[in-house]
């Protein structure tokens, strides 16, 4: 029997801060993760540069449940539960694409792409009731909206609105949308791969400055011979770790490395450092002096709780990560990037920036995941040494950058909503 | 030593196995040698065709010489954890056509299947090799090597720390 207040050990007093390492390792726990707060959360699904055209479609697996998300021919988007109401086969089962209607293979039904269902197989042979009832159609997730082109899915049809989900996270939203003049969309090429470590893991990780020099030595490394060792990492960076609410977490820095918007390093040229500043300039016209700076000379980390990060460091990056075990997850990893940016060397540099850090090839993240993964092995010592610790920071309250208050605003949101799942 | 135009199968065959024997064992130093200074190194996303335009289109893998020079520095070093300790493969190269000729230059196609393992994981990684060889006064060089992986995702393989 799983005890709640067994998982953390919080004393304020002492300033000591703990996680049970079997919170990562027991299959009770990730069964009630399930239910607590994967079928609770509003959780990211997809962007809308992802479905331009009506008639459009992708599926996806959002907390194990097939999903089929499409533009139907009046421009609306929609999401189904990807199973056919008779005998449930997957409806659609191609990755993306354009249709106006899905059959299932088995047998044969036939729906429109806004969920109506269109034929049944054989309707003489079920009762006038049968035909006319609305359960023959796909049946619609329980929730489903948007924010600043970021599509979420809520699988609790008494949740909140998403807006107030987000709560604090709006505004980082906005800091980094708000970099484009014709908006955000994703880039082709998506980077889909795994980690052998628990979900939360890479929750904690995603917000995790600290490990920076440490880790991530060799990116360090690169970026200075990249600008003539003009950016290192041995100064103390401007920033702050803020609790967004709802477990909600951002840590802002200040930049040290090139960023697309708006910081310019050697290797890109002069050309490229007029263009840079180009941008910066009408950055400042269209937010001001105040804004523009923040949005350009600081990164972000930005945790959507419970498993979305939107990273706006050396360029953006949106990443979910799906559990799919107890000691595994599926990560998925795009690159954010104005419109404006399209068929220019920025959108070049941008990628170049993208692929230096980030995903399965770049120079950083493959050792994020060996950390991660190190962290689940060493974790079957879970009972003869039992805590993980937080404490970085929590004496004082301190929101440096460097500290550990995103992952204990994380874990308090986890324990809060677990808790509530065994009242 | 053969020049690039007379090249037959025999002579592809041999510069990719001696390629692949010289990753196998991490002869990072003379295998870059194998290519150009400026020169691409290119794996690109599952979800796209292969020959998209690194310039406008995510790639997994998009080095030009300068980024391959940097992929080796850091896995020469201790601090890329991800290959410390370092992985075992082992590459195997087949189905090698010549695809293309022009002036002093070849194109070669192969298939790979490449394995990695650690003391806590086995992983294959497969697809084709599109090599683009160059005559040079030292011999052949291949001035870009685009390796396409054909399987739908790098799940559970994950990471991509070793050159394929």
């Amino acid at each position: 029997m799983i005890e709640p207040d067994q998982l953390l050990d919080v004393k304020r007093e002492e300033g000591t801060f703990r996680v049970a390492r079997r919170c990562y390792v027991d299959p009770d726990l990730y069964r009630a993760e399930e239910e607590s707060i994967f079928s609770k959360c509003w959780l990211y699904l997809a962007h809308e540069s992802e479905l331009t055209k009506s008639n459009c479609f992708l599926t996806r697996k959002i907390a194990g449940r097939p999903l089929l998300l499409t533009r139907d021919a009046s421009g609306n988007l929609r999401a189904f539960l990807n199973v056919c109401p008779h005998r449930g086969a997957q409806v659609c089962r191609h990755r993306s694409g354009s249709a106006k209607s899905f059959t299932c293979l088995y047998h044969g039904w036939t729906f429109s792409n806004d969920g109506r269902v269109l034929s049944i197989t054989e309707p003489a042979t079920y009762s006038r009731t049968f035909v006319d009832s609305d359960r023959n159609n796909l049946q619609q997730v329980p929730r489903l909206a948007t924010y600043r082109g970021f599509i979420f899915v809520n699988y609790d049809h008494s949740a909140c609105s998403l807006s107030d989900y987000l709560a604090g996270a709006r505004e980082q939203i906005d800091l980094v949308v708000d970099q484009a003049e014709l908006g955000m969309e994703l880039v082709a090429g998506v980077q889909e791969y795994s980690v052998r470590a628990n979900w939360k893991l890479l929750s904690e990780n995603s917000v995790d400055i600290l490990h920076g020099p440490i880790l991530h030595a060799t990116y360090v490394d690169l970026i200075a011979r990249n600008s003539h060792r003009t950016m290192t990492l041995d100064h103390d960076r401007a920033g702050a770790c803020r609790d967004l609410g709802n477990g909600h977490v951002v840590v802002e820095r200040e930049a040290f490395q090139g960023r697309p918007i708006a910081k310019w390093i050697p290797i890109w040229g002069e050309q490229a450092k007029k263009e840079i500043a180009d941008v910066y300039e009408r950055l400042v016209k269209r937010h001001g002096a105040q804004r523009a700076h923040h949005m350009a000379h600081f990164s972000r980390n930005l945790l959507i709780f419970p498993n979305l990060a939107i990273n706006d460091i050396m360029a953006i990056t949106v990443r979910t990560w799906q559990p799919t075990a107890v000691d595994a997850m599926d990560v998925t990893a795009w690159s954010l990037a104005p419109l404006e940016e399209r068929e220019t060397p920025a959108l070049t540099r941008r990628l170049s920036n993208f692929n230096e850090f980030f995903g399965p090839g770049g120079f950083a993240s493959p050792d994020d995941a060996e950390a991660l993964e190190s962290c689940q092995r060493a974790f079957q010592a879970w009972r003869e040494a039992p805590w993980n610790d937080l404490s970085k920071g929590f004496f004082n309250g301190d929101p440096h950058p460097n500290g550990e208050l995103a992952q204990r605003a994380f874990w308090l949101k986890w324990h809060d909503s677990i808790a509530r799942g065994f009242a | 030593m053969i020049p690039l135009e007379s090249w037959t199968r025999t002579e592809a065959e041999n510069f990719l196995f001696e390629e692949a024997a010289l990753l196998d064992e991490w002869k990072l130093d003379e295998w870059r040698a194998l290519f150009l200074p400026e020169c691409r190194y290119l794996v690109p996303a599952m979800t796209v065709d292969p020959y998209s335009d690194p310039n406008s289109t995510l790639f997994l893998i998009a080095d030009d010489g300068h980024h391959l020079n940097e992929r080796i520095s850091r896995l020469k070093s201790k601090a890329a954890f991800a290959e410390q300790p370092r992985s075992r493969t082992l590459r195997v190269i087949s189905n090698v056509t010549l695809k293309g000729r022009e002036e002093a230059a070849l194109q070669l196609r192969c298939t790979f299947i490449t394995y990695r393992t650690t003391m806590e994981s086995v992983d294959t990684f497969w697809g084709y090799h599109h090599h683009l060889l160059t005559a040079t006064s030292d011999g052949a060089r291949i001035s870009e090597k685009r390796s396409v992986l054909t399987m739908c995702t790098l799940r559970p393989q994950g990471k991509l720390t070793i050159i394929l």
